[in-house]
């Protein structure tokens, strides 16, 4: 036996009216819909099989970040997998405290790119392995890259994006992906603007233009539609962990019929 | 089973790292956990873990003030159970700080041998799920064989003693992802079992087990 192939559920996390702790999940890229609480979906998730657990914070206030860490506490009680806290890290002391709260590993987008010294300084109080850098890629067809992928006879680079993608960097994110390693993450998220939302599957090009070039674990983000997405982003990028939301949360696919689909295709996953 | 027992535990705190889901899984097993940040509270601990992320060198260092109570602990009989970076703290060295320039550092030394490297051909970290196989008896893993443990790390235990490799895991080769000196009260996971869903939990459980001191 080997090492597995990661399935993992991530959950975005919001403050309800009552001020309470709540999931969101996309619909059709934009409409949020409420999907459940999140140590409730944790609990689940970690009984149905879930490899890791991703919690995003997407609230914007500082009363909504002491919410989430409270919520990050109750499910570490709960949930004995690795556990990946992400948004609106972007100082040392926003690291230590979520680990502080439970998790496991954080993760950091636009702290990370708007002062790239923040990874070293994470990985060197607490250790590569809860560095994980996240970046939110958009293809570009201009000539303004450094890193060029073939995609239905066009040649694309893809940016590195913050807020969404509503606002772009003019980084490279193979170039930024090879940084933030030499700097010492321990870990690479990558989501795709294009392919999110889209249940078309994970954005492959760009996911394995990442692989390729870094040597850390790689997580695929955005767009799984199935689980023979996930096998595609296993199997052509080389992806070690794929990550899924709204699949899982509005009930399409469990975890376990989707291991059994990778297994049956010989991809090795935890059973 | 769950029958309340008056098992204490001491987590040793050291500084780093994500305590919490350690405390918790041995809360799960009944058992009375303390998160100690003073060497003289071990001593009167049926249990001592030693828990830890981050470098060798580092970790030897912060646990420093501790050498003393931990060899006490481990001379009494006090069961000692070491988690990752825990673990190879029990070893003799680590090539991890010989790279780093830091030069030699000092293990325990409690299971002789040394931490290694993982061959450059293998990504590293070695991240995630992989399969535990038993090498000989022990009551750390009671009901537990074949089965998946999430790993974290890139130096792995290279004991001396082949017969301190309690069980082995595959990865590019085949590494001991739990040590034990001859005594058996003296033993470490390279994995995390409190990250390790109802596997780790069940070692977790058989920890406290073997710590009780009615038993």
């Amino acid at each position: 036996m080997a090492l597995t192939k990661r399935i993992i559920p991530c959950i975005d996390v919001d403050v309800d009216e009552d001020g309470d702790a709540a999931v969101y999940t996309g619909v059709n890229f934009e409409d949020l819909e409420y999907t459940g609480d999140p140590v409730e979906m944790a609990k689940a998730y970690n009984e149905a099989g879930a490899d890791e657990f991703v919690f995003l914070d997407i609230t914007a206030s500082a009363e909504g970040r002491e919410t989430m860490l409270d919520t990050v506490e109750e499910v570490a009680d709960e949930v004995f997998i690795p556990l990946t806290v992400g948004g609106g890290i972007r100082t040392r002391d926003d690291i230590k405290e979520t680990l502080r709260a439970g998790a496991d590993k954080v993760s950091i987008n636009t702290g990370a790119i708007e002062r790239p010294d923040l990874i070293a300084e994470g990985a060197a109080a607490f250790g590569s392995q809860c560095i994980v850098i996240s970046v939110d890629a958009r293809r570009r067809y201009d000539e303004q890259g450094e890193y060029y992928e073939q995609i239905d006879g066009e040649s694309v680079w893809f940016e590195c994006t913050v807020k969404g993608g509503r606002e772009g960097t003019g980084i490279d994110v193979v170039e930024w992906a090879q940084e933030a390693e030499s700097r010492g993450a321990g870990e690479l998220f990558v989501n795709s603007i294009d392919a999110d939302g889209t249940k078309e599957g994970y954005d492959v090009p760009v996911t394995r233009a990442v692989c390729d070039a870094v040597s850390t674990p790689v997580i695929a983000s955005s767009g799984c539609g199935s689980p023979e997405h996930m096998a595609e982003v296993f199997e052509d990028a080389g992806a070690d962990a794929a990550l899924a939301a709204s699949i899982f949360h509005f009930g399409e696919y469990t975890i376990e019929e989707t291991k059994a689909a990778l297994d049956e295709r010989g991809i090795p996953v935890r059973l | 089973m769950n029958r309340s027992r008056d098992v204490s535990i001491a987590i040793v705190d050291y500084g780093l790292g994500n305590l919490r889901s350690v405390k918790s899984g041995l809360e799960r097993a009944d058992a009375t956990v303390a998160v100690v940040d003073d060497p003289g509270a071990l001593s009167t601990a049926d249990g001592v873990v030693l828990p830890g992320v981050g470098a060798f060198a580092e970790g030897m260092d912060n646990a420093g003030p501790y050498r003393d109570a931990i060899r006490e602990v481990v001379e009494t009989g006090t069961p000692l159970f070491g988690i990752c970076l825990g673990m190879q703290m029990l070893l003799t060295g680590s090539e991890e700080s010989t790279h780093a320039g830091q030069g030699d550092v000092e293990g325990l030394d409690l299971v002789p041998g040394q931490n290694r490297r993982f061959s450059t051909e293998m990504t590293v970290p070695h991240m995630g799920w992989n399969t535990l196989s038993v090498e000989r008896e022990h009551p750390l893993l009671e009901g537990v064989d074949g089965e998946y443990a999430y790993f974290v790390h890139s130096y792995y235990a290279d004991p001396d003693d082949d017969g301190a490799a309690v069980a082995t895991t595959e990865y590019g080769e085949r590494f001991a992802s739990v040590v034990s000196d001859d005594s058996g009260q003296v033993f470490g996971t390279q994995f995390h079992p409190e990250k390790s869903g109802e596997t780790g939990l069940r070692i977790l459980r058989n920890f406290v087990e073997l710590a009780d001191p009615t038993r």
